[in-house]
This record gives C-alpha cells, sequence and structure tokens, in this order.
C-alpha cells in the first residue's frame, strides 16, 4: 500500500538497537543486500525483498535515493505465484497416467506420487508470472520509529524477519503493552503496576 | 519486557479500555483532549464503532456502522460489559480534517484519510509531497501517542479507581 494512497493502513513499531556508522551506507548495504529478485521465468513460488519507493519495479538504492529529509523511505515487495488447485490436479494426473503408462505398474508410490507433484508445481511456477505487492515503509532513524504501510499478518511478518537480516536491528510492533512499556514515560514502579493490571469492569 | 505474542493476548484489554475511555472523554470530559493536543478543535466518533464482551469461549461482537447511526445499541452494549473493540473517529484541527479507524487490541490504525497533499506533477517535487503526507500522519499519529500515554498514566496510577472508574460507570448508567 503506497503512503500516498487516499486511504492508508499503518503498523507502527519501535527499533531496537543502532546501526554501524555511517548509518547511510550501512542502510544501503542491507538493502541491496536483501533487494527483490524477479522470479517470473524461475520455479520459485514466492520472492520477498525490499525494492524502491519511487521505482518498485525497477529497484535502485544508489546515491541516498532512499533519504527524504529526516526519513529513510523504500518500500518491502512481495511477489507471489498461484496456480489455481484445479490446474495442479490435471497436471499432476497426466503426468501420472503417463509415468504409469511408461513403467506398466498399476500404481505409484508415494514418494513418487511427491516427486510428480513437486516437478508439476516446478513446471507450473516457472510458466506463472508472480504478483507483485508493495507496502511502503517510513523508517525516522533518529526517534527510532518504523511505520509501516500495511496491518496484514502476513506481511508484517515478513517485514519484521527482513528487517532483521538485514540489519541485525529488531522490530518490536507498539501494540497495547509496548507502547505502554516504551512510549509512555512510566517509572519503574509503574511498570510494574502495568505488569499486573487486570481487566476493568465498568458496570456494576 | 513481555515477549510480544504473550503480551498480545494478555494486554489486548488494555487498548480496548483506552477505547472506551476516548468514547468516554469526547462525551463527557473533553477538556482532556484539548490538554493533550491545543491545536485540536474538536474529536467525534465517526462512521463506525465495534463492541466486543468475551466469554470464556467465546466473543460476543456488536458492530454499528453509517454516517448518522445512533450510539444507543453501543452503549447498551456496554451496561452489559463489552468494552470498544473498534473505534472509527473524526480528528479536526483549524480546517482540516482527519479520519480513522483504530484497533483496540493492536493499536493499528486503517482506512486513515488525511487532508489532501498536493499532487506531484514532475519527479522533482514528489520529495516535497511526501514529507507533507509524512507531516500529514505524523499530526495524528502524535495525537493519539499523546492520548494514550495520558491514558496509561492515569491508568496505573490511583486516580484510576478514585476518579475515573466511577465517572464512567455513573455515565455509562446514565445513559441507560
Amino acid at each position: 500500500m503506497s503512503l500516498l494512497s487516499a486511504s492508508v493502513s499503518i503498523t507502527r513499531y519501535k527499533v531496537e538497537g543502532q546501526l554501524e556508522t555511517p548509518i547511510l551506507k550501512t542502510v544501503a548495504a542491507g538493502l541491496n543486500k536483501n533487494v527483490i529478485s524477479e522470479i517470473d521465468d524461475r520455479s520459485l513460488e514466492k520472492a520477498v525483498g525490499w525494492t524502491s519507493f519511487e521505482k518498485p519495479y525497477q529497484p535502485d538504492f544508489t546515491g541516498s535515493a532512499f533519504v527524504y529529509g529526516n526519513y529513510l523511505l523504500f518500500s518491502l515487495r512481495i511477489d507471489r505465484k498461484t496456480v489455481a488447485p484445479k490446474v495442479v490436479r490435471k497436471h499432476v494426473v497426466i503426468e501420472s497416467d503417463r509415468r504409469l503408462a511408461k513403467s506398466g505398474r498399476p500404481y505409484l508410490s508415494r514418494n513418487e506420487k511427491e516427486r510428480i507433484r513437486d516437478h508439476v508445481m516446478d513446471r507450473l511456477n516457472a510458466a506463472v508470472p508472480a504478483t507483485p505487492n508493495v507496502y511502503d515503509i517510513i523508517w525516522n532513524y533518529e526517534d527510532a520509529v518504523l511505520w509501516f504501510f500495511s496491518n496484514l499478518k502476513a506481511a508484517n511478518e515478513e517485514l519484521e524477519t527482513l528487517f532483521l537480516r538485514s540489519f541485525d536491528l529488531t522490530l518490536i510492533r507498539l501494540i497495547p503493552y509496548t507502547a505502554a512499556h516504551y512510549a509512555s514515560a512510566l517509572t519503574d514502579t509503574e511498570k510494574d503496576i502495568l505488569l499486573g493490571l487486570t481487566q476493568t469492569h465498568f458496570t456494576g | 519486557m513481555l515477549d510480544v505474542a504473550v503480551a498480545y493476548n494478555r494486554f489486548k484489554f488494555l487498548g480496548e479500555e483506552f477505547l472506551t475511555w476516548l468514547w468516554f472523554v469526547i462525551e463527557k470530559d473533553p477538556v482532556i483532549l484539548k490538554k493533550v493536543d491545543p491545536d485540536l478543535t474538536s474529536l467525534e466518533i465517526g462512521n463506525r464503532i465495534v463492541l466486543e464482551k468475551r466469554h470464556k469461549k467465546s466473543v460476543e461482537r456488536i458492530t454499528i456502522k453509517g454516517e448518522n447511526a445512533g450510539l444507543e445499541e453501543a452503549m447498551l452494549a456496554l451496561q452489559k460489559g463489552a468494552l470498544v473493540a473498534e473505534l472509527n473517529l473524526i480528528y479536526r484541527s483549524a480546517e482540516q480534517k482527519w479520519q480513522f479507524t483504530i484497533k483496540g487490541e493492536s493499536l493499528n490504525l486503517s482506512s486513515l484519510k488525511t487532508p489532501k497533499a498536493a499532487v506531484p506533477e514532475s519527479p522533482e517535487d514528489m520529495e516535497g509531497v511526501v514529507l507533507e503526507k509524512i507531516f500529514l500522519y505524523d499530526k495524528i499519529l502524535q495525537f493519539l501517542d499523546k492520548l494514550y500515554k495520558t491514558f496509561i498514566k492515569y491508568r496505573v496510577s490511583t486516580r484510576w479507581q478514585k476518579r475515573d472508574l466511577s465517572l464512567i460507570k455513573n455515565w455509562c448508567r446514565s445513559d441507560s
């Protein structure tokens, strides 16, 4: 989802840890290390990687292309191929029949069936173009805050994993407890009270 | 510091209490809103409110939506022990308007619409447009942060039991 859309969803994170200086060089290296790779002519089913905000289909992190004022702006791209189950079934049945006819045997072993299915999936995946999904990210490095423009659980999990792998920094989702713990300037005593809180009943 | 997955389930009630408290503040104690954000012109409940009452093995869910929907049913659910799980809000500052839905259990924002930003006419315009849009997001996120901080400070203090809880209980009863 683009941050320039008319309507957006935002999940907020605290970024834990520090990058090596010079910061921009380290960020560029992390982005380039896990830049999205094209899988259209390959048998891979899914690809996850970083891409440029302005050119999501031609990622380029040279210079300071991802720097906007005090913010770092780039995107997470998740490319996925989908093959309809009925298409898979059709090709598995054709391939199974072909193997049976060739071998002269009345049935296939479980391993053979699995191999046929894998082979069919590889062949179909190589023929199907991947559907790209792009989710923008704004990272305020100074404030250690990151906004991810999606609430989708799977996309958030991919972001958390790839961010750790790329920058060796942990993203902590700002949910009710973590927002209270990190962002509410509580004293140690108040943090202890927070840990022991139970639900209030507004009735009775 | 708790593990995030554990904390999500253990403390989802805290976000729902926050939204319930916020509804009360909008209706009965709006001075708090002005203290949190002097730029605020108004904060109103928008076109959606969801309440949930959790039982041991099930969740009772009431959704009220529509531009001019009354909140009587929502109040009735509150009186029966439900909490606000999702709230659509309209924030106004000067002539500008933000509208969004906030979810209690995650504090995630969705359907966020900011005042209109300029449209980039050339690649050189892009940075300025992006920074303007970031400013508009930041304004509403800062407001919500300050509001949540205020709630948490009250919630972990004796004020919650001594003042806020009884005021909210009275509000629930008086609207029946």
